[in-house]
């Protein structure tokens, strides 16, 4: 059984004047150690994805489909359930968390907080936890009392991660982890969660706009547009030989240190617009393999020959459904 | 066909010369913190060259750029322009290296006057060097800018930077930047606040543009991919101090200072990454 | 500034400008309106409202509507009179002070102090005794006490304008201090600005009022603020002249009402403009 079970997610959130679908009939899964990277540029939804999971999304937000984590359903969750799930069983480092650190109080200080928010552990226990995530994240425990602004931008990132695995969760979502750090630090968070998933075989669900990054960790990758999934591949399968064509046109629009450059090309038009989006195909007025079907019709994530799920009309040959 | 050598030739067309910029922080009965942002730089840009300034956040690249555009006064040090110091110029020289030097900024959204329409930003420079004598072809100019750039001005001129796109933002500061024939263009971080899928598009914009006008660009950047596809000479700082210069292919492959050769480890490379899949990842 | 057109969409602005348009139509149009003269004696003294006279009459037997009527005038000029000066000087002095920063700003940010700190109170008493009470010197007194709220709000938001990238942008294309002051910050500047005036309306009725209460304006001008002096004075509570007070304070209550719904309109106005992205 997976860990995580997302079936038909459906996400509406509510505006001044109806609603506005951002996420559209999404399914993945991922398995007991396993690090997913849901790839998107903005307004992909992925973003929003992570916060259903953890169930984060303002009340008004119309969610459906279906969510399990290990075996149980997140979506109709009560208040009750969902306070015991929350941070238990799956955790997040959300967008900009290492500044989001309270820069007042101590960095431990706010760690073991977090611990007796979602548990009822007493203060000793949660300073002697918060001491050890903080060897497990390779702070020196010394660091403990100190404040945010004494800590570099690698060292806060590892904190929020460490605040992440205060309870032992099995799943933590990362929203852009590695994106405000610089290119060394990142290096060695990403060498800080590889370790972590070896060492406590926790999965990691990993959001980020940055598709090379997620060619060091992933192990599958779910590619996201316009709120839809394009693909879902294992990681070698999409940098090898991605199929979606927004797929392939995003790894061709980044430049590589030891690529062909020649191969470089921009994506034509601009990203879709969640507030007005074509009809068919999200993808298809920026497609170069545009025909009459992908204007009207949206295509279903169906799966290929090769164990790739994908949404596209070009792949229409393979009638098995997808799911990821 | 013999190419007879000017004298312009031998000048570099920007020449930092042991540059240094110091911040001062906290005021009065707080204790004095000076910042050493730019620590003694040295370096030309020869005319019609794209030369990029990489480095991580801290580096000094735009404290650096900021100096060269005359928005940071440095300690000591000089900038010559054209052989000429820059902080030595006075009234229409001064007036004149705002023709010749121009620069593009990092955040699209703040760097266009939220008051201000496309078409009254572009036109701003043509107005304050009193370029285009009559509106009629002030308004001409303005319009063939917005196109060069690759904008529909009847989509966009009469348009307000928050009802513009980022990439179409973006544009906007280049067709604005371009108004005055700069010979340099400086470009801080133009892309990194963009979505991926665009970025090239804006450098390839870059690329036509330097082409077309005979630019000669410095372009600041911490992403390595893009000095790599853009770039003749890549310059790295660290720290406020420069660590590196070399032609591109040159400091890829034979990068010889050890902050370089991390720097060039650390970036993500998936077609290097498909080879290392089973081994550990160092953590260092 | 053209989408202050904008404005009468927002419900609350509706409301404001249509009690602000209203007492300042009563104001224009006062000797058409009052059904008696302002120093008019018409009915018996302290009766309560009747149909003769809709909010009854004062101590003399002159009819509170009618001054009520008449009030307005004085009330509103001064509101409006002080609001544009307290506004114009405030913001010439906080938008220098925080565009040249450095010694204009330590200079100007001094004078400022020395006006914040002067008590409006003795102040008036002061000017009173050496201009004479009246009107006027109760617009200069407001005026001078009010000028350095507004100085440092818009100093504080110049000072943060001028540190925005699109600044260093105009710098960079070559535009000098006056044109970055007149076409980028100013511009900029103008929704405070103008919300401040604004509320600068609210300050200065009460203010006038409190002045006149306490006797520093010209007890024998029609204004919401003497008709309080005066009903307080002849102990209009004791009597049970209830509506003697009731009705220059509710209207001093409603302009105020009026000034702030608008200013919350000017803002949300420009703002979400801004945020927008």
């Amino acid at each position: 059984m997976p860990l995580l079970d997302v079936r038909g997610l459906c996400i509406d959130y509510k505006l001044q004047n109806g609603y506005l679908r951002a996420v559209d009939s999404v399914s993945f899964q991922i398995d007991e150690g396993e690090v997913l990277g849901l790839a998107g540029e903005s307004g992909s939804g992925k973003s929003t994805i992570a916060h259903s999971i953890l169930k984060i999304l303002p009340r008004s937000t119309r969610v459906s489909g279906s969510i399990l984590v290990d075996g149980a359903e997140v979506v109709q969750m009560d208040d009750r359930a969902t306070r015991a799930y929350r941070w238990k069983v799956v955790s997040l480092v959300p967008q900009g968390s290492m500044n989001a650190f309270d820069p007042v109080i101590t960095i431990g200080s706010q760690i073991v907080e977090s611990i007796r928010i979602h548990s009822d552990v007493d203060k000793a226990a949660a300073w002697r936890r918060t001491r050890e995530l903080f060897s497990l994240v390779g702070i020196p425990e010394s660091r403990v009392k100190g404040y945010p602004h004494e800590f570099s931008g690698g060292m806060k990132q590892r904190a929020a991660i460490a605040m992440a695995l205060s309870l032992n969760p099995k799943l933590v979502i990362l929203d852009e982890p590695t994106t405000a750090l610089d290119v060394v630090v990142q290096r060695q968070v990403i060498g800080l969660l590889v370790r972590l998933r070896r060492e406590l075989g926790i999965s990691f669900l990993f959001v980020t706009h940055d598709l090379s990054v997620l060619s060091e960790i992933a192990t599958n990758v779910a590619v996201m547009y316009a709120g839809r999934l394009a693909e879902i591949s294992t990681s070698e399968a999409l940098f090898a030989s991605p199929n979606h064509p927004y797929s392939r046109a995003l790894i061709h629009a980044i430049p590589t240190l030891s690529g062909n450059l020649s191969l470089v090309r921009s994506i034509p038009g601009v990203p879709a617009n969640v507030l007005n989006l074509p009809p068919g195909c999200k993808f298809h007025p920026r497609c170069p393999y545009v025909f009459e079907r992908c204007r009207k019709e949206e295509p279903r994530l169906k799966r290929t020959d090769s164990g790739s799920s994908v949404a596209c009309h070009l792949f229409d040959g393979s009638e098995k459904d997808g799911g990821g | 066909m013999g190419v007879r050598k000017t004298v312009e030739d031998d000048v570099p067309l920007l020449e930092v010369r042991d540059l240094t910029v110091r911040f001062v922080s906290g005021r009065g009965l707080f204790a004095k913190q000076v910042v050493t942002a730019v620590d003694g730089v040295s370096i030309s840009v020869r005319k019609g060259e794209t030369l990029g300034l990489v480095g991580q956040s801290g580096s000094g690249k735009t404290t650096l750029a900021r100096a060269v555009v005359k928005l940071n006064k440095p300690q000591s040090g000089s900038v010559l322009f054209k052989g000429g110091n820059i902080f030595d110029q006075r009234g229409k020289e001064a007036e004149q290296y705002r023709r010749q030097v121009q620069m593009i900024f990092q955040d699209p959204y703040e760097s266009l006057n939220p008051r201000a329409t496309v078409e009254k930003a572009i036109e701003e420079p043509l107005v304050i060097h009193r370029l285009a004598r009559s509106s009629l072809s002030r308004q001409e100019r303005t319009l063939n800018l917005i196109r060069m750039v690759g904008l529909n001005p009847e989509a966009v001129s009469k348009k307000y930077p928050h009802e513009l796109s980022g990439g179409e933002r973006q544009r906007t500061s280049i067709a604005r930047a371009l108004a005055v024939s700069p010979e340099l263009l400086l470009a801080d971080e133009p892309v990194s606040m963009l979505d991926v899928s665009i970025r090239i598009g804006i450098i390839d914009l870059l690329k036509e543009l330097k082409r077309e006008l005979d630019l000669t660009v410095v372009f600041i950047t911490h992403d390595l991919g893009i000095a790599r596809y853009f770039c003749d000479r890549i310059a790295v700082m660290y720290k406020g101090r420069l660590i590196e210069v070399a032609a591109t292919e040159e400091l890829l492959r034979h990068p010889s200072d050890p902050y370089t050769k991390q720097l060039l480890e650390a970036v993500p490379d998936p077609a290097r990454s498909a080879k290392e899949k089973s081994s550990t990842v160092q953590e260092s | 500034m053209f989408k202050l057109v904008r404005l009468p969409k927002d419900r609350r602005v509706l409301v404001g400008m249509s009690i602000l348009g209203f007492f300042t139509f009563v104001a224009i149009f006062a000797p058409f309106l009052t059904p008696y003269g302002p120093h008019q004696v018409s009915g018996p003294p302290y009766s309560p409202p009747s149909f003769q006279h809709w909010m009854g009459t004062d101590e003399l037997g002159g009819d509170i509507l009618s001054q009520v009527i008449y009030g307005a005038r004085i009330s509103l000029t001064v509101g409006f009179s002080v609001a544009l000066a307290a506004t114009f000087i405030g913001s010439l002095v906080g938008l220098l002070s925080g565009f040249y920063r450095g010694a204009v700003d330590e200079g100007l940010m001094r004078l400022t102090d020395v006006f914040l700190i002067l008590p409006s109170l003795p102040l008036a008493v002061i000017l009173a005794a050496y201009l004479g009470p009246s009107v006027q010197t109760i617009i200069e007194v407001l005026t001078i006490t009010g000028w350095p709220l507004v100085a440092r709000v818009v100093r504080s938001q110049t000072l943060s304008l001028r540190e925005r990238p699109f600044v260093d942008a105009e710098r960079v294309i070559g535009a000098g201090n006056a044109r970055i002051m007149f076409r980028v910050i100013i511009p900029n500047l103008l929704s405070l600005i103008a919300a401040n005036a604004v509320l600068a309306i609210t300050g200065a009725v009460v203010g006038e009022a409190g002045l006149d209460f306490i006797g520093l304006g010209n007890p024998s001008v029609v204004s919401w603020g003497t008709m309080l002096y005066w009903s307080q004075n002849l102990n209009a509570i004791l009597r049970g002249a209830w509506w003697w007070i009731l009705a220059p304070g509710l209207c001093i209550a409603l302009v105020g009402l009026g000034a702030v719904l608008i200013s919350i309109g000017i803002e949300n106005i420009f703002n979400p403009r801004l945020r927008g992205r």
